[in-house]
């Protein structure tokens, strides 16, 4: 409905994934000395962070993603974060790549849902922001991007109407709906109950520009206040105390969007084929859509503008493993119920597709369709990995 | 009081829509129908009054260009003085049905070639005013359809262009007789209200202000408008004049719904419901407002609600994600 919903979506949701990854790295990190050739140092770790961010806030990118549009549908958008994961050094196996996804959707739907009022979703971005710069602080190139970025968010956002942020609240809110996948990490701070829906608080701070409830006011003709009663609301709301900043460098207030895992709070995730709901969401992804190729050129154009760097030379693939073992991530492949399977859209990319033309062209000749996927070894070659995906 | 009835079971969950719930009344029959939007489907639904669900139904968005399917925005049953539509509105345009969903009479599409690239077309706001249908779009557009007593012929017959912004919610009562009394209500994203004269031309009446928060709902009910707000707040004005009269700090977050039957039905995104009693002071005849009561639907951001019967003594609920139409009634 709101044509200014993607940079949103795209920025946030690539905000929580880069949260996942750099706890995921940091725990399998194994000091420099240490390390066999085919584990985490907390170089490869930056190394990764960096080249990922860079990717992400490259300026043909983010001038394509910035142009007003409809949102993508799930299964395109799955693919634009497919290709960031693996802009680096990184492997993901389908499983670890599902779960990836499954926890970023999971954590924006819940920031939205808990914004106390639409244009928060603004300083939620700028949550990410920041600690997106906090995780490339030596490099100074990047973090131009990253504030270049800043600005053309704020000087787009800063100024639409409570009317205009309603709009993309609501566009958000139905891009998440059906989606009750249950987050351990969520579970536990009990911001979600055991069905996959999220704990909506009545109580705490009203948003800015609400008013406590429990006051009514009558006015006589001439709009003078003649009498005042009060009425028990039943919630327990406080005052807000302040504004968050769209500065640079302020204080959001809000801390929804900041990062919520750590060493001690690792990331988790339980499958669970909640209810009857998904029926609706299965029946959307069987449906053929013709429109679907029109929707791939957008795509095309998008992904275009990422600047992939190739590796260079004879390096390995490191794989990053988002379960605690390989079994365990090969069990979850497995076990994984069909109707929270993403469908993703078949790439097969060239040696060559730096140019938008040429990815078009190539986008044009394939159709979407789902190939088994074959089993992928370590070491692949990075090209061979994105048509497997 | 007010106690938790059955709910009856939808096929797809209720979208983070306003105003997404519409039920038609038919105490005759003994039956209530329903109506809510799940995305690019709606379901329609009718039940006995102990809420067993008798049939149902499921409508979609016309198909158009565009990349992904259309998105229905809302869904209405606009009784006429001799005949029942019920109003789809989507991305697309605007579908007119037979009251049972069964045959469309009306397609009308959206131009949205004058849409700017920034704003996506979209129809929005359904009301009947005497035999007229309005129906409000992206652009503040408010378009009347002249409705013939039967049949499908349906003409567009007017465009009030008063407002900017999006059209949020039109609410109209039965014309009182009189030559200047209000019956019509249109409300934007921008919190504007103007207020309408139907028939043949639409005369504007009065205009109420917004004051930077949208309003999500608004109801009208002899002379009196109520108003629901983004930022929580209910009003109430003269519908006349324009004036305030009640202002209720009644919710801590947008209100996606209201109900006037004759008492108020607030409901929010803050998860609860409220029911106001209105009255007119007998010394000077202004509003006056008092809280009746108040209820929790725990986890659920409310998207729809209607009372359920003339007196008031039942309403029903629709929540974001909740695949069930949540009923209450009173003790």
């Amino acid at each position: 409905m709101s044509m200014r919903t993607l940079p949103l979506l795209f920025l946030n949701l690539g905000g929580e994934m880069l949260y996942i990854l750099d706890q995921r790295l940091r725990a399998q990190n194994i000091p420099g000395d240490k390390a066999r050739k085919d584990e985490w140092t907390e170089v490869d770790r930056k190394r990764v962070m960096n080249d990922i961010i860079s990717t992400m806030f490259n300026q043909k990118f983010m001038d394509e993603l910035f142009k007003p549009q409809e949102l993508y549908s799930k299964k395109a958008l799955r693919t634009v974060y497919d290709r960031l994961a693996h802009a680096s050094i990184m492997r993901l196996n389908q499983a670890s790549m599902d779960k990836l996804y499954d926890l970023m959707t999971m954590a924006f739907k819940y920031q939205v849902l808990l914004c106390p009022r639409p244009k928060d979703v603004l300083l939620v971005t700028l949550n990410h922001l920041d600690a997106i710069k906090g995780l490339i602080q030596d490099s100074p190139t990047i973090l131009h991007q990253v504030d270049k970025t800043f600005r053309q968010l704020t000087d787009i956002y800063g100024g639409l109407s409570a009317g205009e942020f309603q709009l993309i609240r609501q566009t958000l809110l139905i891009f998440f709906q059906d989606l009750h996948i249950r987050v351990s990490i969520f579970l536990k701070d009990k911001v979600q109950n055991s069905s996959g829906r999220f704990v909506l608080p009545v109580s705490g701070p009203v948003p800015w520009g609400t008013e406590v409830p429990g006051l009514i006011r009558t006015f006589n003709n001439k709009g003078k206040e003649v009498k005042r009663t009060e009425f028990k609301h039943g919630g327990s709301y406080v005052a807000a105390p302040k504004e968050g900043s769209l500065e640079l460098y302020g204080d959001r207030v809000l801390k929804l969007g900041t990062n919520m895992y750590s060493v001690n709070r690792p990331v988790e995730t339980h499958m669970s084929a909640a209810s009857k709901n998904l029926a609706s969401q299965t029946q959307e992804s069987i449906v053929p859509n013709p429109l679907a190729k029109e929707e791939l050129n957008l795509l095309a154009r998008l992904i275009g503008g990422m600047e992939i760097q190739k590796p260079s030379g004879p390096e390995p693939g490191f794989r990053l493993n988002l379960f605690t073992t390989d079994e365990e991530e090969e069990q979850a492949a497995l076990t994984r119920p069909e109707e929270l399977s993403y469908k993703v859209i078949n790439i097969q990319a060239t040696q060559d597709q730096q140019t938008n033309q040429e990815l078009v062209r190539i986008m044009g000749e394939f159709e979407i369709t789902d190939q088994s996927r074959q089993s992928s070894s370590k070491g692949d070659d990075w090209l061979a990995m994105m048509d497997e995906l | 009081m007010f106690r938790r009835e059955r709910s009856i079971p939808l096929r797809g969950s209720a979208a983070a829509l306003c105003n997404n719930l519409s039920v038609l009344q038919l105490p005759a029959r003994n039956l209530t129908h329903f109506g809510v939007v799940h995305g690019p489907s709606a379901q329609l639904l009718s039940a006995a009054p102990e809420g067993v669900p008798l049939a149902q139904r499921q409508l979609h968005a016309k198909e158009g260009a565009g990349v992904s399917p259309p998105l229905i925005t809302q869904i209405h049953w606009c009784v006429l003085p001799f005949r029942v539509l019920l109003v789809l509105t989507s991305h697309r345009g605007i579908q007119m049905y037979e009251s049972d969903g069964s045959v469309m009479v009306y397609w009308h599409a959206l131009d949205a070639g004058d849409a700017s690239l920034v704003q996506a077309a979209f129809a929005r706001g359904i009301a009947a005013s005497g035999h007229y249908v309005c129906v409000g779009t992206w652009s503040g557009q408010v378009l009347v359809f002249d409705i013939p007593t039967k049949g499908p012929n349906i003409v567009l017959s007017e465009e009030l262009a008063r407002h900017q912004t999006p059209i949020s919610d039109i609410a109209t009562e039965p014309a009182q007789g009189q030559d200047c009394v209000a019956d019509t209500v249109t409300a934007d994203d921008s919190g504007l209200l103007c207020v309408w004269r139907s028939g043949p031309k639409f005369k504007l009446l009065t205009q109420i202000p917004g004051f930077g928060v949208p309003c999500s709902s608004v109801q009208l009910w002899q002379g009196t408008i109520a108003a629901g707000y983004g930022n929580g707040q209910v009003r109430l004005y003269e519908a006349s004049t324009g004036t305030v009269h009640v202002q209720i700090d009644a919710h801590a977050r947008a209100i996606c719904a209201l109900d006037l039957a004759p008492e108020l039905l607030s409901a929010a995104e803050d998860t609860f419901v409220h029911i106001w009693k209105l009255s007119r002071s007998p010394e000077d005849g202004y509003i006056e407002v008092e809280h009746c009561h108040g209820e929790c639907v725990p986890d659920t951001q409310l998207c729809g609600a209607r009372f359920c019967d003339p007196s008031g003594s039942s309403f029903a609920v629709t929540g974001y994600d909740v695949a069930e139409i949540l009923r209450f009634s009173s003790i």
